[in-house]
């Protein structure tokens, strides 16, 4: 199974995630990630979904979210296309003697140490899917004692937005 | 980069009357509902009051423009706005109070989504402050009909109701059409708002294609004339785009022949020589076969259902598809496509007249007589038929069939769901779109009855015969009251065989004739020995005491007169019960979950279909 990441433009409007989501869960689909936010027009929300299936359950799954009548754009991100990220907040255990070799690690990874207590220190990091799952791995031998993920977000590289067009068309309807 | 969407358009209601804005008007909420209702042309709405509904309820007793049929349960409104809608080709209507009254719609909301029939729902909703709180009679009916409407709202403010009422018809009638609800909450029917029409509609990603492609069309063509075994597969598209006249262009223009699924009975005339019949699980032997041998499948307004396919992975292993259908996500979701039409099936089908005619002028036209030498054979050889019992009792296939041939010119027919579905599918000929109604993709036992009711208070100058099962007819057989009340007479014949008939069929094909609970007419033996045999309910008297005229008809040579007399009497609702013999099976078959090529064109009769496969 192959990963894929969409981005959905919507109407900001109530209910949107709970038909999103039960669209996936009726029809079978997984999702692996999910990323919820306003973008730069306040009308407009954009679902970043990360979902594991093959190339013709993915024309489904785009096809059917195209039926929704919140769902203005359904645009796929190319890894090799687009920058993804993903935020992990994670609580290591730390005491005077493991405190610094964790502190090199999250150098190494260019993370940050965000709290600091004397038996644990809490890490952010930023970065693709691979790189954090690296860092978490590095860590988990000190003992990982909390860990809380964000969902992977995406942008395409380059000068164009997917959101002009969608922009447009809600201007018009204003 | 992938973009799946472009551009969108913004269609906006027309007025109704004159063509000019209205000036607001100082009016409630529940006001602006009965008026968007007026202005939308909704001339039947189908429904039963309730406290939050209420405030609705008090306008709509002035409107001259919206007539309203006080239903007796929920179930029944939303079925009867379906049949509206199927015989109509207009929005369907109806309308519910908050909690149970709108849960009640939930099972004929979902078969309208599963028939892509347009309906309109409308159900009171709680106040918008107490929703949330488990208030009386609450019920997040918005999010449990998500999954079965092609879209539903909220309104929570009373400046929305016209425009949210606006989108729901738009929405529910164009491009693929499907049910939508609109919860309405009560405050918002209280509150004071201004009304003008038109609204402006707010729908930026809304917008179905309805054009076919050009290339696409000319591939079609192409694919046409070049085959060998062609069948047209066309489904209820073609009824909704009302793309009847284009279809038997297309068909006598290109020589192929034509399968209508049961969702498209009455899409090409089933006299046409060039019509197959039904295809699926219980299809003519003609056309499960033609597309199981066809070289290209062209699908109109069909989606290669799971009755239609048989094993999906078997199904017609040689052919070619072509698809075309007005919903994208139909298109490869069940049969990879070689040529995908996304489009208006009106539209497509004109399109394609002209490119075949084109292929022809350039001297390409496709030779079909090999196949029809074959797709005559199996018709000739395996017609669809049926044994008279033995013991003289009634055949319900006679009685069905009888029906339909005394049945007056134009006569609409709603079949509830089972055998007597097929046998009405089968032995009663349609020749017109919109004279057959029934509950195709979500099966819903109980449909006849108020769906023939909406159908003849949409169409009430047709005759509306229900051919409804005893099973399916203790369901929903409370709307013969609101028949008999509202001078909507249809006419119901119940083929009863005191038993779920298509489960008992498969009880006796499947599991060693153990007939677990599918006898009607009686109890259980060790419970009551003396009930049975007997008929409770006794569906005469019955149906006399919601004030219908009821006929009992057992045998044979009463079968014309009864029927005759059904016929003759219109000024009530009309119901005879057909005491028909019990075992009586429908077939063809294919077993569920086996190949088409397995069909048996009756029991233990595999058709022979000779050595022609690779001619």
């Amino acid at each position: 199974m192959s990963k894929h990441t969409l981005s959905v433009l919507v109407e900001n409007t109530p209910g949107i995630l709970a038909r999103i989501a039960a669209l996936f869960s009726r029809r079978g689909f997984n999702i692996d990630s999910l990323a919820v936010g306003v973008t730069e027009h306040p009308d407009i929300s954009r679902i970043t979904i990360v979902v594991g299936v093959e190339d013709l359950p993915l024309e489904q799954v785009t096809k059917q979210l195209n039926k929704l009548v919140n769902v203005l754009k359904i645009v796929e991100l190319e890894p090799s296309q687009a920058v993804q990220r993903e935020l992990v907040l994670v609580k290591v255990r730390a005491d005077n003697e493991t405190r610094s070799q964790i502190v090199e690690i999250v150098q190494l990874f260019r993370a940050k140490t965000v709290d600091v207590s004397p038996e644990a220190v809490t890490i952010e990091a930023t970065g693709s899917g691979e790189k954090l799952s690296a860092m978490l791995k590095m860590l988990e031998p000190y003992g990982i004692k909390e860990l809380v993920q964000s969902g992977t977000i995406a942008i395409g590289r380059g000068a164009r937005s997917i959101t002009d067009r969608s922009l447009r068309a809600l201007d018009r309807s204003a | 980069m992938t973009e799946q969407a472009t551009g969108a358009h913004h269609p906006q209601p027309r007025p109704r009357s004159g063509g000019q804005h209205s000036a607001p008007e100082q009016v409630t909420g529940a006001q602006s509902l009965i008026r968007s209702l007026e202005e939308v042309g909704a001339d039947t709405v189908f429904g039963i009051p309730g406290g939050a509904i209420l405030p609705a309820y008090d306008p709509l007793m002035d409107s001259t423009r919206v007539r309203h049929v006080l239903v007796r349960h929920e179930q029944g409104a939303g079925h009867a706005a379906t049949g509206y809608a199927q015989a109509t080709g207009k929005v369907g209507v109806c309308m519910a109070t908050s909690g149970p009254g709108a849960t009640n719609l939930v099972t004929p909301i979902a078969d309208a989504h599963m028939d892509s029939v347009p309906l309109v729902a409308i159900t009171g909703q709680v106040a918008s402050k107490a929703i949330g709180t488990d208030a009386f009679q609450e019920a997040d009916i918005v999010g449990i009909t998500m999954p079965i409407t092609k879209h539903n709202f909220l309104v929570t403010k009373a400046e929305d109701i016209p425009r949210v009422i606006a989108q729901a018809f738009h929405i529910a009638s164009t491009g693929r059409p499907g049910p939508v609800l609109v919860d309405i909450a009560k405050d918002a029917l209280q509150a004071k708002t201004t009304f003008s029409w038109p609204p402006t509609m707010d729908l930026p990603g809304y917008r179905p294609v309805t054009k076919p492609h050009a290339k696409q069309i000319r591939e079609a063509a192409k694919l046409i004339t070049q085959a060998r075994r062609p069948v047209l597969y066309v489904g209820g598209g073609v009824l909704k785009a009302k793309a009847t006249a284009e279809l038997k262009v297309l068909a006598e223009l290109t020589g192929a022949p034509v399968t209508t699924t049961l969702m498209a009975l009455g899409a090409f005339p089933d006299n046409h020589p060039q019509h197959l019949g039904m295809p699926g699980m219980h299809g003519s032997v003609a056309a499960v076969t033609a597309l199981q041998k066809a070289d290209l499948i062209v699908a109109l307004g069909a989606r290669f259902d799971d009755r239609v396919t048989g094993k999906l992975d078997s199904f017609a292993p040689l052919a070619k598809i072509v698809h075309a259908d007005i919903d994208p996500a139909e298109i490869g979701k069940n049969r990879a496509a070689d040529v995908p039409i996304v489009g208006d099936a009106r539209e497509v089908i004109a399109d394609l007249i002209q490119a075949v005619q084109k292929e022809h002028s350039e001297g390409h036209q496709g030779d079909y007589s090999m196949w029809w030498n074959d797709l005559n054979r199996w018709r000739e050889t395996y017609p669809l038929g049926y044994d008279q019992p033995d013991d003289g009792s009634l055949s319900p296939q006679q009685v069905i069939e009888r029906i339909g041939q005394l049945a007056p010119e134009g006569t609409i027919f709603a079949a509830g769901v089972g055998q007597h579905q097929m046998w009405a599918a089968h032995f009663i000929e349609y020749d017109k779109p919109g004279t057959w109604l029934n509950s195709g993709g979500a099966g819903t036992m109980g449909y006849a009855v108020p769906a023939a009711m909406g159908a003849k208070a949409g169409a009430p100058e047709r005759a509306v015969w229900a051919i409804d099962g005893d099973g399916c007819f203790q369901m929903t057989n409370q709307e013969l009251t609101t028949c008999a009340l509202n001078n909507i007479p249809i006419k119901v014949a119940v083929i009863n065989n005191g038993a779920l008939g298509m489960v008992r069929q498969w009880q006796t094909l499947f599991y060693n004739q153990r007939y677990s609970n599918t006898v009607l007419h009686s109890g259980p033996d060790d419970v009551n020995p003396e009930a049975r045999g007997t008929r409770v309910p006794d569906f005469v008297k019955l149906s006399e005491a919601m004030g219908c005229y009821a006929i009992r008809c057992e045998s044979p040579e009463d079968l014309d007169k009864v029927i005759e007399e059904a016929n003759s009497i219109n000024d009530r609702p009309v119901v005879v019960d057909f005491i028909v013999h019990e075992d009586a099976m429908v077939w063809p078959m294919v077993a569920a979950g086996t190949s088409n090529d397995e069909i048996m064109a009756a029991r233990d009769v595999r058709p022979d279909f000779g050595d022609n496969e690779d001619d």
